[in-house]
């Protein structure tokens, strides 16, 4: 029988009811260290033990969570209560359909409906109990999974997006319409990261920007369109390699510039929906 | 009655940039392949399917262009007066460049389905179709409308990293699902040479998509170095492959555009 729209509602509310936080990454642009910065915001989150993070990939065609968070090879187990996210740490829980794939060549070759459909299950059967921070990790682009999951998640509260760029004019062109598409949707946009922000030689020290910002970076562009800029990340080789190797750069890396980076943004992100939660508190 | 002729009846070969992953330079080696191939003296045209993010007009400096339609169809946009190059794209047709293109796939795949059918790209060597990444419905709608005609096959790219050559793999499997015929890897974004002091640093590590070729059996096509001149060009709509010669992603690039010229000639022989 066909579950009604309301109904719908009213069942993945019920489910999300024990989220307090949602935060979606969200770019135009493919590549720009979405995944990455998912990953990473997900690590710093639960380096706190007493907060619960669940970390939420929507990217149905080029799942990258698993591989970034060590759980390649992974497979969802089904319980009572649905199914179970694979968990990094006992605070930190990952979904994605790459657990869902039995091998690492296998396709999802799939319309944007059967997408939208995967993406409700995810927030509908995912067991994922009383969750401080939901990250939802999204692929490029404005289309069927950046809708549903708005859609879906407008029974509950999302604190904001956060948007990855790079500085070059190619992505910035792409986000600006994400900007836009967040306008149309009634999202708050929580900032921006500008990504792979210049590279200093290991060897000679000296700066090249291998992506320039010719039209004047996330800056500029942050400036234009009046949303906050939260911080401009160096290319560091070791962030691809941690990536690759599952591990966390944070911890890799400690004193990279690239992690203080990651670090002040990820602290600014915390506070923004930590203020949020006290003013909700207080109308209440 | 008279049969129409179709729109790509004048066209030698088509061939599809694909990469499961975003971001590694899909629209970048359509446009170097297009001014690579250019300057061997052939008519190409590239056919920008991403909706979303329509990144080649502005790799050409034509994002300011409109489209017009003509008899048969829509006139494609010509780079400059040689009319060597043309060009379609959703971003000819927005009306300002900022609009979100928030489409879900059935209107998504109208489009492209008018796409492949109502541009009068008259006669060109090859027509080159970017892609934007993934396996959904903008490549099952171009795949699909395709078919009838002479496909050569697909490029696919690659960074060198393991978490593009997971996304990459996937693309093989829709390659090999769909019947298309992998022309070939490149591996982008592979080392890159420090301007001041030569290091070579690989920042989005080495070899991966080299390994990815042979473990999939299909030729690699080369390795193409992170160049600032290169990504220089792009943002100001130039032709690299004329003004750069001696920057370090030319050898790279001008290689996969022979590799492909030798393909076609093998074929026709």
């Amino acid at each position: 029988a066909a579950v009604s729209p309301a109904a719908e509602a009213a069942e993945l509310r019920e489910r999300l009811r024990a989220v307090k936080h949602t935060v979606l990454v969200l770019s135009g642009k493919g590549g720009v260290g979405k995944s990455t910065f998912s990953a990473l915001l997900a690590h710093g989150l639960a380096a706190d033990e007493a907060k619960q993070v669940a970390l939420l990939d929507i990217d149905i065609c080029g799942p990258s969570i698993p591989k970034m968070m060590g759980l390649e090879g992974e497979q969802v187990h089904q319980s009572g209560s649905g199914w179970s996210p694979v968990y990094v740490e006992e605070n930190l829980g990952v979904m994605s359909v790459g657990f869902l794939l039995s091998s690492p060549d296998d396709a999802v070759i799939w319309r944007g409906p059967k997408k939208n459909g995967l993406i409700k299950q995810f927030l509908r059967d995912v067991d994922w109990g009383e969750i401080d921070y939901l990250i939802v990790d999204t692929p490029p682009g404005t289309s069927d999974e950046h809708l549903s999951i708005v859609q879906y998640l407008s029974a509950m509260h999302i604190d904001g997006a956060v948007i990855i760029t790079t500085p070059q004019e190619v992505s910035l062109q792409d986000v600006r319409k994400e900007i836009n598409f967040c306008h149309k949707v009634k999202l708050p946009i929580i900032g921006v990261v500008e990504n792979m922000s210049g590279f200093i030689c290991p060897k000679c020290k000296n700066e090249s920007q291998i992506f320039p910002p010719t039209t004047g970076g996330a800056e500029k562009m942050c400036q234009n369109l009046n949303v906050s800029l939260l911080g401009k990340v160096p290319l560091d080789p070791q962030i691809g390699k941690s990536c690759d190797k599952g591990q966390s750069f944070l911890a890799e890396a400690p004193d990279s510039p690239a992690t203080s980076c990651y670090r002040n943004i990820i602290q600014r992100i915390q506070e923004y929906c930590d203020q949020r939660h006290f003013q909700e508190e207080k109308i209440i | 009655f008279l049969p129409e002729r179709s729109n790509l009846a004048g066209v030698r070969h088509i061939l599809l940039v694909l990469s499961g992953k975003g971001g590694v330079g899909k629209s970048t080696i359509s446009t170097e392949l297009a001014l690579s191939l250019r300057h061997s003296g052939k008519k190409v045209g590239i056919l920008d399917v991403d909706l979303c993010g329509p990144s080649i007009p502005r790799m050409f400096r034509v994002q300011d262009n409109n489209v017009h339609q003509c008899d048969s169809g829509w006139v494609p946009v010509f780079v400059d007066q040689d009319k060597s190059i043309s060009l379609m794209s959703i971003g000819f047709l927005l009306e300002k460049p900022d609009d979100a293109v928030v489409w879900r796939g059935p209107k998504k795949n109208a489009l492209i389905k008018q796409f492949v059918a109502d541009v009068a790209w008259g006669d060109l060597d090859f027509l080159i179709v970017d892609t934007p990444p993934g396996t959904s419905d903008e490549h099952i709608s171009t795949v699909e409308a395709l078919r009838p005609y002479q496909l050569l096959g697909a490029i696919l790219v690659t960074t060198p990293q393991a978490v593009s050559v997971g996304d990459v793999r996937r693309e093989l499997t829709f390659c090999k699902k769909t019947g298309l015929r992998v022309l070939g890897i490149v591996e982008n974004m592979s080392g890159f040479i420090c301007p001041h002091c030569s290091e070579c640093t690989n920042i989005f590590s080495k070899g991966g998509g080299e390994e990815l070729a042979k473990h999939a059996g299909v030729p690699f096509l080369g390795c193409v170095p992170l160049d600032p001149q290169l990504s220089q060009s792009l943002e100001e709509g130039r032709d690299f492959i004329q003004e750069f010669p001696k920057s370090s992603a030319f050898p790279a690039l001008t290689h996969i555009a022979q590799q492909i010229l030798d393909g076609t000639s093998q074929r026709s022989s």
